[in-house]
């Protein structure tokens, strides 16, 4: 019994250090060389700011992430359902790089018209993930 | 009775082999179990498109395109703005989603859906929409806009499966419909 209990101990520290592990390596991933210091609220700004598209309309990531990311949004054109996007009610966000970098291209070229910095990226994290 | 069962099996066996040898090619147990899902259109089993292609609509079956129009749509600059959007993906993604398509398209199905899309295009046609084939047009030219467009729940014919139930197993058919804010389909 007691090897198991230790066996548990193990794996419950892995499945810990491995999903912190990740949000850092998305961290120096954008911040390779280290000189660039993220903030949430830089981040949480960029979030809610509003820009206008060629016909006018208002513009933002909460257009289909919605106002309380801890519940599930809406695409703004298909009106698809998408899961909540803080990681504190969705497990699964930000553990994989290529769908951060997939996602952040295509989403800040629909909201802002053009790829967000590694600045803004870093920002936006920290601020989504300590919602 | 046990003689008549006998008997039955027989026969039955007999009829069932002698349609087998018309599809030797594809193997008597694939023959047998195709012929209810042949009705519709090959489901999708590939993850990776699946994936990709569900994230803003319902993953449409390759089934539903020709080949052309699946080259024209997956295009990498088509992807760049995919109906107003960016669904851009890196090179080895679109090449694997390309293959998947072009493998499955509607031109090389043997599900009755895609053969009646493929009967209702002429040969230079390749339309970039599901919704601008004349097979599809037609099917829905009953139901009025209020139920589509203009219903709140359903935006555009273009999101199959808020009125087809099963649309992810690749069926259908009349009876497995049901208009959100409206009620089942019936003539
Ligand atoms: C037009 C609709 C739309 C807008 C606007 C939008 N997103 Fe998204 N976003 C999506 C969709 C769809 C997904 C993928 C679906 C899913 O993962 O549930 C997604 C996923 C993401 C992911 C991936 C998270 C993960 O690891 O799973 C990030 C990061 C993201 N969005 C950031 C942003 C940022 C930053 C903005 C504003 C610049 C924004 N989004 C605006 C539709 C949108
Ligand atoms: C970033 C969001 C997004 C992603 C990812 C996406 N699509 Fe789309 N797709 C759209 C939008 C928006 C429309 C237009 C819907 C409308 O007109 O209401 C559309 C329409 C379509 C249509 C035409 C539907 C019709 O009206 O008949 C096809 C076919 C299609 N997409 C295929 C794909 C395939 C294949 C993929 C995967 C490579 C994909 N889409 C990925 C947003 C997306
Ligand atoms: C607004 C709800 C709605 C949407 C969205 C919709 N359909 Fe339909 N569809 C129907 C109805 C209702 C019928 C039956 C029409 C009839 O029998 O008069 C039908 C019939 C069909 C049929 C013929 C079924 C048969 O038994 O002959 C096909 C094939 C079909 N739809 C495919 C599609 C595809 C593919 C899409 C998405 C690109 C789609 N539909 C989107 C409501 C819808």
């Amino acid at each position: 019994m007691k090897k198991y209990i230790g066996l548990i101990v193990i794996i419950g520290l892995g499945c810990v250090s491995y999903a912190q592990a990740n949000m850092d390596d998305l961290y120096k991933y954008y911040n390779p060389q280290g000189e660039l210091t993220f903030g949430a609220e830089r981040g949480k700004t960029l979030w809610h700011k509003k820009h206008l598209d060629k016909k006018g309309k208002e513009r933002a990531c909460t257009t289909c992430h919605g106002e309380d990311l801890r519940k599930s949004g809406k695409h703004a054109k298909t009106g698809k359902v998408i899961d909540p996007l803080a990681a504190s009610v969705n497990k699964e966000r930000f553990t994989d790089l290529k769908k951060v970098k997939k996602w952040f291209k295509r989403n800040c070229k629909w909201v802002l018209g053009r790829e967000c910095t590694d600045q803004e990226k870093g920002d936006i994290l920290k601020y989504l993930s300590q919602l | 009775m046990k003689k008549n069962s006998v008997v039955f099996m027989l026969m039955m066996s007999v009829t069932l082999g002698g349609v087998s040898v018309l599809h030797a090619d594809e193997g008597f147990a694939s023959w047998l179990f195709s012929v209810e899902r042949k009705k519709g259109v090959e489901p999708v089993t590939d993850a990776i498109y699946n994936e990709e292609c569900s994230a803003c609509h319902f993953p449409y079956q390759p089934g539903w395109l020709p080949e052309a129009s699946w080259q024209k749509l997956i295009a990498a600059s088509a992807l760049e703005d995919h109906f107003g959007e960016s669904a851009e993906l890196d090179e080895q993604t679109q090449q694997h989603i390309i293959n998947f398509l072009t493998a499955n398209s509607a031109d090389k199905s043997y599900y009755k859906r895609s053969k009646k899309i493929m009967a209702s295009l002429n040969k230079d046609q390749a339309p970039i929409r599901i919704t601008k084939v004349p097979y599809i047009i037609k099917k829905h030219d009953e139901i009025p806009e209020k139920l589509i467009s203009k219903n709140e729940k359903v935006k555009s014919l273009s999101y199959c499966e808020k009125c087809h139930k099963k649309a992810e197993k690749g069926i259908f058919d009349d009876d497995s419909v049901f208009i959100p804010g409206h009620g089942y389909w019936s003539d």
